[in-house]
């Protein structure tokens, strides 16, 4: 016997057959997740399977977070179709638009076995990673051949071991550390991998799901927390396993990380686009909505109202993690700053709804993806930060170093925020303009030469 | 002879198809049609069937959605050659029957609109400047593009193909 990755344990326990990266392997799935907006495709492919049942009713869990709730007629029927086929196939395990997201659900409901295979339909599936479970990302098809079997096929992959030293200082977070990561290791440098990230297993719940779930970004398979609290004595990664690459990241030293648009691997330390104007600051998604996270942009905001430039659109990662934040006062502190606070789910992270971006509009964005057109108008532009970074960007309409505001006494702290509003640009952000899309939207309707008659219909 | 259409590196599936022109945003029937909606507006009205789409590394990278190969699918794309593939990007190809092959040299060859052929069973993308090697797929894979995809794959043989 010689030593296993992560991986390769998790995958040989599985398939009963002793595998190694390279191999491939047919597996049994202890979960099944799927979610809204891949449900016509993955009942069509039972359909088309032959199969009229999932495999096992308790194992499958279903969410409706990915346009919830739902903003237009044909989301609506598409919900509703899922809802008819979770009670016709009697499914245990349902939650509906305002629950959450999945990935944050499964995770904190206790869905994710460690040490054991799950597979989703979503590109974060990953996080389960963050409680030690083979979590991967899956295209409807493969989700419709999961819920069918109870197995599916994988390669096992070559892992890549992220090894995390030192401390994080105040100011700066494990958002900025996985950013830090994305960015040296890129978004194709651990495809087909898993990531197995050292040094981090006693974090709370929430920080690791911010890493397993940030590791897609990098392409890979799977992106396994080591040693977590939830891990069973026989999974942990043998001390002379093989690592196709080892990256260190020396906490101590870390400075806040921004994704610079389009790229998720362009990151720069945020000193690098401070004085960069947004238009909007989105707090949420299943890598930054937890408490925590609401919690770190309540500290900086210290009771001040947001830019009045600025719109601060929050999503809570769950039920849970909204309640919590409404019960300790930091919805009602998100509120009174000028927040809007949407129904937890997925929110504008991909898009979809509440809060989408206009042409030319500048996002500061604590979520995952900063693709041209992932938030909305492919003309808009989405900056990735951690929730301080985004606190900051509300607060004074520039992105900034958060931690000269962490610092300063409530007289300084004043100055800096209204230093900062007086250097905001007046070029860049679509609300530093002023009137050019109005003339131009204007000087594309024709002008009438008939006088408007009200009370005649007039067409839309 | 078959259309190249050619992209770049780290392709993302935000490209192929908008998460806002997703099929239960616009419909089973229509989606398709905004397939490169944003980085090639002219390719879903004048893409055709056997077209091939060449690209750099890390081709398909981004989310899980399958609808951006059912996209492909719907336009009978002939195939997607690209120096490597995001591996759910790869899977979802293997899955809807659509032959994904990576190539070292095809990128460099293949300039967008030449006419190129796809040779599976010699393993060559044939171009105007020279044949690109394509690098063989496992046998496992190969079986069930064969068969048109895991659907067919698994109604024809009620499991998946054995592995070596």
């Amino acid at each position: 016997m010689t030593a296993k990755t992560l991986a390769e344990k998790i995958l040989s326990r599985s398939s009963g057959r002793d595998v190694r990266a390279g191999d491939l392997a047919i597996v049994p799935v202890s979960r099944v997740m799927v979610h809204d907006s891949v449900i016509d495709a993955v009942m069509a492919g039972m359909k088309a399977l032959g199969k009229e049942r999932v495999w096992d009713t308790e194992r499958v869990c279903v969410f409706v977070d990915h346009a919830a709730p739902a903003p237009t007629p044909v989301v609506a029927d598409s919900h509703r179709v899922l809802r008819e086929w979770v009670r016709g196939q009697r499914i245990a395990t349902f939650y509906d638009a305002g629950e959450g997201v999945c990935h944050q659900i499964m995770v904190e409901d206790g869905f994710c076995e460690p040490g054991t295979v799950i597979v989703g339909s979503d590109s974060h599936s990953n996080s389960y990673g963050s409680v030690g479970a083979f979590g991967a990302g899956m295209g409807a098809t493969d989700i419709a051949v999961a819920l069918a079997l109870g197995r599916t096929w994988l390669r096992v992959p070559e892992s890549i071991k992220v090894q995390f030293v030192g401390q994080l200082r105040p100011g700066v977070t494990w958002k900025d550390a996985i950013t830090k990561v994305v960015g040296e290791v890129g978004t194709d440098g651990a495809r087909y991998a898993c990531v197995e990230f050292h040094g981090v297993g006693s974090l709370p719940q929430g920080d690791r799901i911010t890493l397993s779930g940030m590791s897609t970004e990098m392409g890979a398979k799977a992106g396994i927390v080591v040693d977590t609290p939830e891990a069973p004595e026989w999974l942990h990664p043998d001390a002379d396993a093989s690592y196709t690459r080892v990256v260190r990241v020396d906490l101590d030293a870390l400075e806040p990380q921004v994704a610079v648009p389009p790229r998720v691997d362009q990151v720069v330390d945020v000193s690098a686009v401070a004085g960069t104007a947004v238009d909007i600051v989105f707090l949420g998604s299943c890598t930054n909505g937890r408490l925590v996270d609401m919690r770190q942009v309540v500290q900086l905001l210290r009771g001040r109202r947001i830019a009045p430039e600025v719109r601060l659109e929050v999503v809570p990662a769950s039920r849970r993690q909204f309640e919590d934040a409404l019960a300790d006062g930091t919805i009602a502190a998100l509120s009174r700053a000028g927040a809007v606070v949407g129904a937890s789910g997925c929110g504008p992270c991909l898009g979809r709804q509440g809060g989408v971006l206009a042409g030319a509009e500048i996002c500061l964005s604590t979520a995952n993806r900063n693709y041209k057109g992932r938030m909305g108008s492919p003309e808009a532009s989405i900056y990735i930060g951690s929730p301080y970074v985004a606190a900051v960007a509300a607060l004074t309409g520039v992105i900034d170093d958060p931690r000269p505001f962490l610092e300063a006494d409530e007289e300084s702290f004043d100055l800096l925020v209204a230093h900062r509003r007086r250097s905001r640009p007046a070029v860049g952000a679509a609300s530093a303009r002023a009137g050019d899309r109005a003339r131009e939207l204007v000087g594309a309707v024709p002008i009438r030469t008939s006088p408007q008659v009200f009370g005649m219909e007039v067409e839309d | 002879m078959a259309r190249a259409w050619k992209f770049g590196d780290d392709l993302d599936t935000d490209q192929i198809l908008p998460g806002r022109y997703a099929p239960f945003m616009t419909g089973q029937d229509k989606f398709h049609a905004y397939a490169f909606h944003d980085a090639r507006p002219e390719f879903a009205t004048t893409v055709k069937p056997g077209d091939v789409l060449v690209g750099g590394d890390n081709f398909g990278c981004g989310s899980s959605r399958e609808y951006a190969v059912a996209a492909l699918k719907v336009h009978g794309i002939g195939g997607v050659v690209a120096k490597s593939f995001a591996r759910i990007f790869f899977r979802n190809c293997i899955n809807l029957g659509i032959p994904v092959l990576e190539s070292a040299d095809a990128a460099d060859l293949v300039a967008d609109g030449d006419d190129v052929t796809l040779d599976l069973v010699a393993g060559r993308l044939r171009t105007p400047c020279g044949a690109a090697t394509l690098r063989p797929l496992p046998r496992f894979a190969q079986e069930i593009l064969s068969a048109g995809g895991v659907v067919s794959y698994l109604r024809a043989h009620g499991d998946f193909p054995a592995l070596d």
